[in-house]
């Protein structure tokens, strides 16, 4: 009896210290999108007060109504105009070009390689050219032009990824189709796209997330039409002072999307990166 | 209904020559089993016939049309795969209808045809369930409904009953038998399993290597099989093969076993000296009966080393020749290794080849 009871404490008190463990990594992880977050929604008063106010007495939007006021907000548009533009132009033809490396074995396994490679390449090494192209072109500060680009950068990642899902699916399937009456695009549109569905939501959120992200393209590449909300953030950092208000709205506003996206996805997240994980 | 001709069909795969020139005319209506060990080019050939590779040399034609050029699609053909290959994302129902709605078939009919594909398989309770709710023997059936409702002029079988247990292997062969008395459609059927051959087919297409080696009945190929890879591959368990040498006796040319029992040798090339293997199946060699050989009759006088009992029949081992051989006995009670035996054959039972080529020689 005496042992159960000493075996029971300690079992409790093990549990007790998870929870306080995980307490407090939550802490470390949530508290700074919390306090982004919070600073999003308070005043300016507020916000530089000492002791810091940890919960806002009442919560109001003028930070967030400032960006929309100065036309700030759009960059936001922007970002996802071309985030979401060039996913799915990238998926499309991604996943066209994994389907003909793997099944019709285009440019034999080198190509395949020489394709993932681009991806290492660092985007400082190309900007300048770039740059002078677009200007020659006059591909700077439009949709166009970073779509482009963008989409030229996702196309290795995706193509890669895509290229282990496919490979995933059991070739006799497509045979069957094939025999069965459909042509390669039927195939592809009717038996590849719901095989590889997992495979092609995890794959689209990481691209998605990539140009979401992406900054020194945007920067190098706007003036003022396309600017996205990455280059925005960076122009309320001043050489006198911040606008920590602004600076915290628009980064709510650039985080929401993701959230959502992710939040959305996440059972095809988690199953697609497992997936792609034991492809390697 | 459409018969298949095949001439001179070549196809390497890299640098292996994986068919070697194959002619082949399929009759109409016909059951046609492509049998033989794993790399000896049946499915190749098979998946050649349905589009699924390309012709490299020669010429492939159903119902009288050079196909090389036509894709999978346009051949109005339905093939069974090993695998399956149904449709995880879809059900039962909709797997069916796959080939009907790529081929946009009217709502209306593909209902009606699926229906009965299903009563046809017995799998009506299964159609609204999705593939993984199945079991091995029903997701078969759904793929053969799948075949069925395509009213195809050609069936093709890719090893359809491999990842089936004993049992509902059994099973399906018969139900893939009694739908081809129904259905009367050219079948071609690929398996590397000797008793799948021999109980399906109409015909035997034994291939080697790349090419065919025997083709005809099943029963005239485990009769007269023209060589010895054609007698070891049908017929279980397996025919024995036993080394001798032509001698001369009074009744005339004879194999001289390694003992010194002789077998009667039938007409042909023989010359005294000359190597020869005797290929004489299990269920061929009995318990001798009577106290004095009959004529054509030949005993052996041995000792038994194994005894196998299966229940309704028995497999004695002994050794003839330097080499093991088993015979194949209704009796339940054989004796214990080490026992005395003594089994015969006829010589007309007996079949025999040349060592060196393979190729059977005489006219058994």
């Amino acid at each position: 009896m005496n042992a159960l009871f000493s075996r029971r404490a300690r079992q409790s008190f093990i549990l007790a210290g998870r929870y306080v463990l995980i307490a407090l990594l939550l802490f470390f992880f949530v508290f700074p999108i919390y306090w982004l977050f919070i600073i999003s929604f308070k005043t300016p008063d507020e916000i530089f007060h000492f002791p810091p106010v940890w919960v806002p007495k009442s919560i109001q939007f003028a930070n967030y109504w400032v960006l929309f006021k100065d036309g700030d907000a759009i960059t936001v548009w922007n970002s996802l105009v071309l985030a979401s533009t060039s996913t799915i132009i990238a998926m499309v033809i991604g996943t066209m070009g994994a389907y003909s490396l793997v099944r019709f074995k285009t440019g034999g396994e080198n190509l395949a390689v020489w394709v993932i490679s681009q991806r290492l390449m660092p985007p400082i090494a190309i900007i300048f050219p770039v740059f002078l192209l677009y200007v020659y072109f006059g591909l700077v500060d439009t949709y166009l032009g970073l779509i482009i680009l963008y989409t030229a950068f996702n196309l290795p990642y995706v193509i890669w990824m895509m290229r282990g899902y496919i490979e995933d699916i059991p070739l006799e399937l497509e045979e069957s189709a094939l025999v069965d009456g459909c042509t390669r695009w039927e195939v592809l549109r009717k038996v590849v796209f719901p095989m590889a569905r997992t495979g092609l939501f995890a794959t689209a959120v990481f691209t998605f997330v990539f140009s979401w992200n992406e900054f020194i393209f945007a920067f190098v590449l706007t003036r003022t039409e396309v600017v996205t909300y990455t280059v925005q953030v960076t122009h309320y950092f001043g050489g006198q002072s911040n606008f920590w208000a602004k600076i915290a709205a628009m980064s709510v506003l650039g985080t929401v999307p993701v959230f959502i996206t992710v939040a959305t996805l996440q059972r095809f997240l988690v199953r697609g990166i497992s997936m792609g994980a034991v492809k390697g | 209904m459409s018969d298949v001709k095949i001439s001179g069909l070549h196809k390497h795969f890299d640098h292996v020559h994986v068919l070697k020139g194959i002619d082949l005319t399929i009759p109409a209506g016909e059951f046609t089993v492509l049998v033989g060990p794993s790399g000896c080019g049946k499915s190749t050939l098979l998946r050649t016939i349905a589009g699924l590779e390309e012709v490299e040399s020669g010429d492939i034609s159903i119902a009288g049309n050079v196909v090389n050029d036509v894709r999978p699609r346009d051949r109005n053909i339905a093939m069974v795969f090993q695998n399956y290959a149904l449709y995880p994302y879809l059900t039962v129902f909709e797997n069916i209808a796959f080939g009907l709605r790529a081929r946009k078939t009217p709502e209306v009919e593909i209902q009606f045809r699926v229906k009965s594909a299903a009563d046809m398989l017995g799998i009506t309770n299964l159609l609204e369930r999705l593939p993984r709710q199945l079991s091995g023997g029903q997701r078969q059936r759904v793929a053969i409904g799948r075949a069925i409702v395509r009213n195809a002029q050609l069936f093709l079988f890719d090893e359809p009953l491999s990842n089936l247990d004993a049992q509902l292997r059994d099973e399906m062969r018969s139900e893939i038998k009694r739908l081809h008395q129904e259905l009367g459609i050219t079948m071609i059927y690929v398996t590397h399993d000797q008793i799948e051959a021999m109980t399906l087919a109409d015909r035997i297409v034994l291939m080697r290597e790349g090419r065919i080696e025997q083709m005809g009945p099943p029963l005239h190929l485990y009769e007269k099989p023209q060589s010895i890879f054609v007698a070891g591959f049908l017929g279980s368990p397996k025919i024995n093969f036993i080394p001798g040498t032509v001698v001369q006796t009074k009744e005339g040319m004879s194999l001289a076993l390694l003992e010194g029992e002789t077998v009667a040798l039938p007409n042909g090339p023989f010359k005294v000296g000359q190597s020869v293997t005797l290929g004489i199946r299990p269920q061929h060699l009995g318990y001798a009966g009577g106290s004095s050989p009959i004529a054509g009759e030949v005993r052996l006088r041995r000792t038994i080393e194994l005894v196998q009992p299966t229940g309704s029949r028995t497999f004695i081992t002994l050794r003839v020749g330097g080499v093991s051989v088993m015979a194949e006995t209704n009796s339940a009670d054989a004796g214990e290794p080490g026992d005395p035996i003594e089994l015969s054959f006829s010589s007309i039972d007996a079949l025999f080849f040349d060592p060196g080529s393979g190729n059977a020689l005489g006219v058994g």
